[in-house]
């Protein structure tokens, strides 16, 4: 199998990471504050190395700051239904993910809030007037994707930071697909609340993600979703009020964060110019050999190795089918649960197909990928 | 004279003390993780046991760094 669904999440993973999975089931597998014998103290350990790495690649002062969620979903629900209060007006943009605009759509069909969708096109700036114009009295949070995950783009962090802060609003950012690829400094920036998933381009395993709260903000604001053991405060009836404990309860995935801690330690510098290497070994070799290919954002604006296409005559999901029976290869193609991106870049309801590289990809399996695409495209209609 | 004494550092849960007990040990504090004793707290995780003489400067350590403590206790 070629993979080249990177965005969905990164396979293979490093080696590194199978060994301490394996390590951790094997040897380890204590739960981590729950007693004070030797083996609580290595799994509270790993638990507390994983937050304290996540912490520094995001700039965070504060460990007890990284607070453990299944994955960027779970985090973006813990940040928009924790956050979002009756009343409330929450922006939101037209680039987002389903597990940003659905619990938001949610909280307004409730009654909840009240919702505005900032029309962004992506590789393109935001608006900053039009946002400017939307907000309101009640505006209290602007949710953003950082990364698109249809088009590979990057939306600058700062300028929203820069408004949120002036405006005193709430900046909540989906991270998904630039956590490990983009650097971001969550206090620099502006960001509030930064949500991630750790099993793509951090290359932990899946169910791990986390929530950051940036150092400043203070985390009585924002409700949990559940409660219940933590380990601490055991006489207490009522969930504790201090961090990471209040937003974080029951057993953790410690196997899976036992990966991404290990994922963290053995991360290497360059994964953003190894990713827009292989993009652009790909756009520059499809436009070559490829008849009707099209591509929606200039080269320099694809920043996390994603590349969204068509190619004329042919709906993206027949290309993806045709490119696994033929050539072995494993991509996505529709709507990627991005249904608002699509319509904001003019390819809803049929979609795109979606290349996300890895580290492992190479350029042989690009040209592998070129040629495969080139005989569909001089194919297209035989069927 | 305390110089023989013991004290232990309680935290209200086992993420902080094993985050005082890194911090302590890079500060050359010679502090060790322990279970929490039961005749201080009812608490079942961890604490951090030190020599008497290094609580203060433990202690104001931990305050600078912002790693958040419940007591320190003579043992």
């Amino acid at each position: 199998m070629i993979y080249f669904d990177n965005a969905a999440t990164s396979f293979p993973k490093p080696p590194e990471v199978v060994a301490a999975v394996s390590r951790f089931l094997s040897h380890g597998g204590a739960n981590p504050g729950r007693g004070g014998y030797a083996g609580t103290f290595a799994s509270g350990t790993i638990l507390f190395e994983a937050r304290e790495r996540l912490a520094a690649l995001f700039g965070l002062r504060d460990p007890m700051r990284v607070i453990f969620c299944l994955n960027a979903t779970d985090a973006l629900n813990l940040a928009i239904r924790g956050l979002v209060a009756g009343g409330d007006h929450v922006i939101t943009t037209s680039l987002e993910h389903n597990s940003s605009i659905r619990p938001l759509r949610e909280l307004e069909a409730r009654g909840v809030c009240r919702l505005s969708v900032l029309p962004c096109r992506p590789g393109r700036a935001p608006d900053m007037a039009a946002l400017e114009a939307m907000c309101g009295k009640e505006t209290r949070v602007l949710v953003a994707c950082h990364g698109s995950n249809v088009f590979g783009t990057v939306m600058p962090l700062a300028p929203l930071g820069d408004f949120c802060r002036r405006r005193g609003l709430s900046l909540i950012v989906d991270a998904s697909q630039t956590a490990g690829v983009v650097p971001i400094d969550i206090g620099r920036e502006g960001v509030d609340l930064l949500a991630f998933s750790g099993h793509k381009s951090l290359m932990g395993p899946m169910g791990t993600g986390a929530l950051l709260l940036a150092d400043g903000f203070d985390h009585r604001r924002l409700e949990p979703l559940r409660v219940g053991g933590t380990g601490s405060d055991s006489a207490s009836l009522r969930a504790p009020e201090f961090l990471p404990d209040r937003l974080e309860c029951g057993t953790q995935n410690m196997p899976g964060i036992c990966g991404l801690r290990a994922a963290l330690g053995a991360r290497r510098e360059g994964v953003d110019r190894r990713k827009g290497e292989l993009v652009r070994a790909f756009t520059a070799r499809a436009r070559e050999r490829v008849a009707g290919i099209r591509f929606y954002v200039p080269d320099e604006s694809l920043l996390t190795g994603l590349v969204s296409f068509n190619i004329d005559g042919l709906l993206p999901s027949a290309v993806a089918r045709a490119l696994e029976e033929r050539a072995g290869i494993a991509c996505r193609a529709g709507l990627h649960c991005s249904p608002l991106a699509h319509r904001s870049a003019g390819t809803f309801p049929t979609g795109t197909v979606r290349f996300s590289f890895g580290l492992y990809n190479t350029v042989t399996e690009i040209e592998t990928a070129v040629e495969a695409l080139a005989e569909l495209a001089a194919g297209r209609g035989k069927e | 004279m305390n110089g023989g004494g013991r004290s232990v550092i309680l935290f209200a849960s086992s993420h902080h003390a094993i985050w005082a007990s890194r911090l302590l040990a890079a500060r050359s504090i010679a502090a060790r993780l322990v279970p929490t004793p039961r005749h201080l707290s009812s608490e079942c995780g961890h604490a951090v046991e030190l020599p008497r003489a290094d609580a203060p400067r433990a202690a104001g350590a931990l305050r600078e760094r912002g790693v958040p403590f419940e007591r320190v206790a003579e043992i």
